[in-house]
């Protein structure tokens, strides 16, 4: 397979159960490189395990993860160092400032302390943060510590980058300026993008979608084939068809 | 390259602790308040009833807040230990460590850069409330200062691997006042860290026991004998072999396939 036909990131046939209830069910999608793809469900539709899995917190014994052709089992420091994270709950440091927090972040993916600074300070200064580099993390707001922990997943350069309901608890400026720049990351950078979200506001009439509920994919393809597939006229409606049935 | 990479993770890592240890100085003052509390007002007040007959590495009868010295420093490393685990359950609940799990590196290394940069911070604890101690007039040999610091790393790490696997076990942050009452304290007054095992064994054959086998008698002893230029090989072979086992344990805790992080999960 040569690396244009690649996937960024390739799913296939994962299932994943806590005892016995089944969190995930026989799930596959692929993500390109420039794609951003939303994944829409509801609350405990399997969203957060499923990026658990993808990041490796947890190991599925069913299925099969790939980033950009490496599997994420045997292979996970190829894998890992592809991907970049942005998780649900904030992960700064708080009493660190924004430098400090986002040094030790590029530490941990080996960049040199040169290579880390430059980066740093392209990714801060893209989201126009880099004046507050040496503020306490603590002092910034929801919004601003959102950003930083972008350009924090941003700093190895990663070809895959997930995000998990980012914009929970923002104001509107703040979520639509986040939304905007994540688009722009796909567009601009060819950066493969998996955004897991319940907000259907968030979607974009370019981007692809997954509909996942109760563990199970409902429904996937761009926003026109899965408006097409359930017959409704917009997203809104045609999430509330596709996470009704089976209630 | 890749040992680079190691590196720089490990620097990064080491420099994360340093810095938290840096802005948390309640938890360094109280690092050194709680040993030094034990140092001025209880050996102060058993010094006349607790009597402590020539044993080795002493070579003359010492006073009681000599005795206890090397059982204090044990004690700064224990709680240590006991933090580091307490901000691992604290990190995982938060989130925070999720980042270091999802970094391109295996994760028994992750896991081995964290307890050596508790470690070092548990080290620069120690050597802090021996100067205070010092001032106090409580003087090792010169030497001892130097050759205790192979033994505190040797210390610091086993104690510091028993709290990263404690912090495996341990599903949220309330559950850790049991710990504390289930392992520091028991660990704590089940040793020679403020009663030589000759004394423990003239009341119970049983505390006895469980007294010699605690690794954390063994790791007070090293430091006590460290402390004097001497050597312990006895336990310095048991601290590392429980260290190992610790070590080895918690790794396998954080293991995404077969440890703990597995049932831990929410949706």
């Amino acid at each position: 397979m040569s690396a244009m036909n690649t996937p960024a990131l390739a799913v296939e046939n994962l299932s994943y159960a806590y005892g016995k209830k089944l969190a995930l069910d026989a799930v596959y999608f692929t993500v390109n490189p420039g794609e951003c793809t939303i994944l829409l469900g509801p609350n405990g539709a399997g969203k957060s395990t499923l990026f658990s899995l993808i990041t490796r917190l947890y190991d599925s014994r069913e299925g099969l993860i790939r980033i950009c052709g490496f599997d994420l089992k045997k292979r996970s420091s190829q894998a890992l160092a592809r991907l970049g994270v942005v998780f649900q709950q904030p992960t700064l440091d708080l009493d660190l400032n924004v430098m400090q927090n986002l040094r030790y972040q590029a530490a941990l993916h080996g960049l040199s302390p040169r290579l880390a600074d430059d980066r740093i300070r392209e990714e801060l200064e893209r989201q126009g943060m880099f004046e507050r580099r040496h503020e306490k993390v603590r002092q910034l707001n929801g919004g601003h510590r959102r950003r930083v922990e972008i350009a924090r997943a941003l700093l190895h350069k990663p070809q895959v980058l997930l995000l998990d309901e980012p914009t929970v608890g923002l104001d509107v400026p703040s979520r639509k300026a986040i939304v905007d720049y994540v688009h722009r990351l796909c567009s601009d950078q060819s950066i493969a993008v998996l955004w897991a979200t319940h907000l259907i506001d968030e979607v974009y009439e370019s981007d692809r979608l997954i509909v996942l509920h109760k563990g199970k994919i409902r429904a996937r393809g761009s926003v026109p084939q899965v408006l097409e597939t359930v017959a409704a006229d917009n997203i809104g409606a045609a999430f509330q068809i596709l996470t009704r049935e089976e209630k | 390259m890749r040992l680079l990479h190691y590196l720089r993770a490990l620097k990064g890592i080491v420099a994360r602790e340093l810095y938290r240890f840096v802005h948390q100085r309640e938890r360094f003052v109280s690092a050194l308040v709680r040993p030094l509390v034990w140092l001025f007002i209880f050996a102060a007040g058993f010094r006349s009833t607790l009597g402590v007959a020539i044993i080795p590495p002493y070579e003359t009868y010492v006073l009681y807040e000599v005795y206890i010295t090397p059982g204090l420093l044990g004690m700064v490393q224990l709680f240590n230990g006991m933090q580091s685990s307490l901000s691992m359950v604290y990190d995982r609940e938060m989130g925070s460590m999720k980042t270091l799990l999802v970094s391109p590196l295996p994760r028994w290394f992750l896991l081995l850069a964290k307890l050596l940069a508790g470690t070092l911070v548990s080290v620069l604890q120690a050597y802090t409330f021996l100067l205070v101690a010092w001032f106090y007039e409580i003087e090792a040999p010169p030497l001892g200062y130097a050759t205790l610091l192979p033994a505190l790393v040797l210390s610091g790490l086993m104690l510091g691997a028993l709290g990263l696997l404690l912090s495996s076990f341990i599903r949220q942050l309330e559950n850790f006042a049991g710990v504390m009452n289930f392992v520091i304290f028991p660990m704590f007054f089940l040793s020679t860290a403020l009663y030589p095992l000759w004394n423990i064994q003239g009341s119970s054959e049983l505390l006895y026991a469980l007294a010699r086998y605690n690794p954390f008698s063994q790791a007070v002893e090293m430091i006590r004998f460290a402390l004097y230029g001497q050597f312990n090989r006895d336990a310095c072979l048991y601290t590392l072999a429980a260290l190992i086992l610790f070590l080895v344990m918690a790794i396998i805790g954080y293991n995404p396939s077969k440890g703990m992080m597995q049932r831990k999960g929410g949706a």
